[in-house]
């Protein structure tokens, strides 16, 4: 048997390894996607006073920080039964649609665009976001780096920092927001917003006037069936902070729709031997192995679940996007994996609206930002949508507030095992028996995990648009016989 | 500039990626440093691979900004690597310097880590006690996971670091300022602290200090009370020091550098800078400062009795230091 190494995945945190077996004839057999990390927060949070969970566990991920200080923020509002005030709630979702903004525009321009504005096999010197800006004009590249920055600066405003914030605490915020720091986010949020325009219509003439790239979302290489989760609000509206966690099947009936403190009914993990990272499933389906459809609890928590399990969005320009998306692919649920770039600058364009219309609020610039908690701790939850997947938060403390046990379900954990799907069906679409193996045959294996955003790493801000691999082909006797490094 | 370009390398080991927006958050500056430096290593940015490095030449990469803890076997084998092919190595943010968050996992042992999240964890489904496994016999071929640890690690536990950068994670400013340093060849003498400041957090905090006559009769917790943030006429227009208000605050062990930005959102300091200049273990240093400003009324029972106030004292005044204290972590029997 023939073995492929991709290693290290070096956009995935620590050093993500692709194994993929040849059979005897030369096709794949199967494929292996290791996560070689472990840190071991839901131990080291025992012991911890529960309001400093919002200030350890955004250390999870230094790319969406934001995600786990909300979720700890909201667990421990749970744990002491609080009512957050309006203004506190719209502060903390307005500081996190500004962070859905800057974080979706990353990941679409850097990561996924080279693909498409370039093409999957386009020489990989300009497969990056040098060669995007060169392809579209020297002006986008120019209005992504204003966008993160200005995301960033909202962070800074809203959350103390602008990496690792922590103005989100049990009860509220530990600031407000004046009447010139909200003028200057108004203008940023205004500027979201042209941006989310300006982003579609990129999306528009780059990849949907070219009907190769069309062809390439809806090959059956990237596409298979899962249910999909996402969190919705009170009209099944995407949401990102705040709601229910619905799951609809493959055929968009929905499965199931939980509170918070209701996610160990509907959601179990499982532990493989090969990998460090768990592997979510639902559990009154079952885990059933790596197998896609009805009947195997596998399901995915990304751009395009959210948008197949909610009925519609928010606000009206994203809105229209989303009815376009949907009649341009013929169905609902969406099954093609690559439409998932589609999905998420649908979400950057509801993010900027949503800002806006949060920032106009009155109460955003309210003095009750916070509440002191007056209840006996014990146990709650808080979940919210990370940008690569729905967040849970679970903490139990003593009579005093201290962690007495902590479990968290974390965004790209929800899609581990959709991700191992997915790289195992791109591999065997493309690597075929008798066939050459070439660059552009391997960046079309890691498209199909790129799609997902995967936050193992700094996926969200590479300059070039590839993944580093090593690919070592071994033969039965395990001697190498072809080694592509690039 | 010595007008050679630079190689410049960026590794991660244990650590969750916020050191490396960090260094990519100077923006428009990015570009900058691409005319300054050929980046030759940078796993989250260029595909450069391992075996790349083994290539170079001994010493080839002028100066490498490491972060992250040394949590297993494969950031062990690379601190190595990069260490022998790096003519500067600098430990870049509070995880490579002092073990970081991740060290709080030094409170426990390997196997208390492993049974929490593979077994107990609520929502785990592992009747037959699955773990993962470092060398694995899959029914295709054998797969390979790298060895956990039984303890995070500084860097310079492993190798010699020549310079150390605090901060979770740095910020902004001081990181380019330590490029700059870097491109210009401006760099102080081998082992200093570079991208802080040389006083303690309290030099840069919006809260002012009161000391004459302060005793604390009773902590706070910042979640459960309101600070009082009103400006004192005779505090120079400032509000009280949250300390000297009864919350737990870390500034005065802590090195500047930061623009006290958590202080700015009305929340105590954590420690993230690392001790301050000439305090060698941290949470001694707090717990010194702390218990100086107890109202113990000469009574010990007194002293204890509010001292016991004190939640998670440990975990608190090493939250970012543990793999750097005199402490360590739990003790254990194993390797």
């Amino acid at each position: 048997m023939k073995r492929i190494t991709i290693d290290p995945v070096t956009r995935l945190e620590g050093h993500g390894k692709i194994e993929i077996f040849l059979d005897d004839k030369g096709n794949v057999e199967n494929a292996y996607f290791q996560v070689p990390e472990l840190r071991g927060f839901e131990k080291f949070a025992e012991g911890r006073p529960v309001e400093e969970m919002p200030r350890i566990t955004p250390r999870i991920c230094g790319v969406c920080p934001e995600a786990h200080l909300m979720a700890s923020a909201k667990a421990c509002d749970a744990v002491y039964g609080i009512e957050l005030p309006p203004t506190a709630k719209k502060l903390r979702e307005l500081q996190y649609s500004a962070f859905f903004l800057g974080d979706h525009t990353t990941h679409f321009y850097a990561l996924g665009a080279p693909d498409f504005v370039l093409g999957p096999d386009a020489p990989k010197e300009e497969r990056n976001i040098i060669g995007v800006i060169k392809k579209v004009g020297v002006e986008i590249g120019s209005q992504v780096i204003k966008t993160r920055r200005e995301c960033h600066e909202v962070a800074q405003i809203l959350g103390g920092k602008p990496i690792h914030p922590i103005s989100a605490i049990p009860g509220g915020m530990s600031k407000g927001l004046n009447k010139e720091e909200r003028d200057r986010i108004e203008k940023i949020a205004k500027d979201g917003v042209e941006f989310g325009k300006f982003t579609q219509k990129i999306f528009e003439d780059v990849v949907l006037k070219n009907k190769a790239y069309v062809d390439t979302i809806l090959s059956d290489t990237y596409t298979f069936p899962t249910y999909y989760m996402g969190l919705v609000d009170e009209n099944n509206c995407v949401n990102f902070y705040d709601g229910k966690v619905r799951v609809v099947d493959p055929e968009g009936k929905e499965h199931c729709k939980y509170s918070p403190n209701e996610y160990r009914e509907f959601i179990a993990e499982h532990v493989e031997p090969w990998s460090y990272l768990k592997f979510p499933y639902l559990k009154k389906i079952g885990w059933k192995g790596f197998v896609s459809g009805k009947e195997s609890g596998v399901y995915q928590a990304t751009p395009l679940s959210r948008l197949n399990a909610a009925d519609k969005m928010a606000t009206p320009l994203a809105q229209a996007e989303y009815e376009k998306m949907y009649k341009t692919l013929g169905e609902k649920p969406v099954k093609n994996n690559l439409a998932m770039h589609w999905a998420r600058i649908i979400e950057l364009l509801y993010a900027a609206e949503r800002m806006l219309e949060l920032i106009r609020d009155p109460d955003i610039t309210g003095s009750t930002y916070r509440v002191l908690p007056t209840k006996t701790p014990s146990e709650g939850v808080g979940i919210v949508e990370a940008p690569r997947g729905t967040l849970t938060h679970h903490y139990w403390t003593d009579e005093k507030g201290i962690v007495k046990k902590a479990n968290l379900i974390v965004g790209t954990t929800n899609n581990h095992a959709s991700i191992c799907m997915s790289i195992k069906k791109a591999a065997q679409g493309v690597i075929k028996a008798g066939k050459p193996i070439t660059d552009g045959l391997l960046n079309m294996v890691e498209m199909a995990f790129r799609s997902y955003d995967p936050c193992y790493g700094c996926a969200t801000h590479s300059l070039p648009g590839e993944m580093p691999l090593e690919v070592v082909i071994y033969d039965k006797d395990k001697n190498i016989v072809k080694k592509l490094s690039r | 500039m010595t007008g050679k370009k630079l190689k410049l390398g960026l590794y991660w080991a244990a650590s969750c990626g916020g050191c490396e927006i960090a260094v990519l958050e100077i923006a428009e500056k990015i570009l900058k440093v691409i005319e300054l430096a050929d980046i030759v290593f940078w796993p989250c940015v260029t595909d450069f691979k391992y075996d790349d490095v083994r290539r170079y030449p001994d010493g080839y990469i002028d100066v490498c900004l490491w972060n992250g803890g040394i949590r297993n076997s494969e950031a062990e084998e690379i601190a190595h690597l990069l260490r022998k092919k790096s003519k500067v190595l600098v430990a870049y943010g509070s995880c490579s310097h002092l073990g970081g968050i991740p060290a709080l996992a030094n409170l426990y042992t390997k196997d208390d880590i492993f049974e929490r999240v593979y077994i107990t964890t609520e929502s785990t489904d592992n009747l037959q006690g699955v773990y993962p496994q470092e060398k694995f016999e899959a029914k295709e071929g054998e797969l390979h996971l790298p060895r956990f640890y039984e303890r995070v690690l500084r860097l310079k536990d492993i190798v010699d670091v020549d310079y150390f950068m605090p901060g979770c994670p740095p910020t902004v400013k001081q990181t380019w300022t330590v490029i700059e340093a870097i491109a210009s060849g401006n760099l102080p003498p081998k082992g200093s602290i570079i991208g802080a400041g040389n006083k303690s957090v309290c030099d840069e905090c919006p809260f002012e200090k009161k000391t004459e006559g302060v005793r604390i009769e009773r902590f706070k917790r910042p979640h459960l009370e309101m600070p009082d943030l009103t400006p004192k006429p005779e505090l120079k227009n400032k509000p009280q020091c949250l300390l000297e208000q009864g919350f737990i605050c870390m500034g005065s062990a802590t090195r500047s550098g930061c623009d006290a930005q958590c202080l700015h959102a009305n929340l105590p300091c954590r420690g993230c800078y690392g001790p301050a200049e000439g305090v060698e273990d941290q949470g001694a240093k707090i717990a010194s400062a702390i218990g100086s400003l107890i109202d113990s009324q000469g009574d010990p029972d007194r002293a204890a009795h509010i001292a016991s106030q004190i939640e998670d004292p440990v975990g608190t005044f090493y939250r970012f230091a543990l793999s750097n204290s005199i402490l360590k972590g739990k003790i254990t029997h194993k390797i």
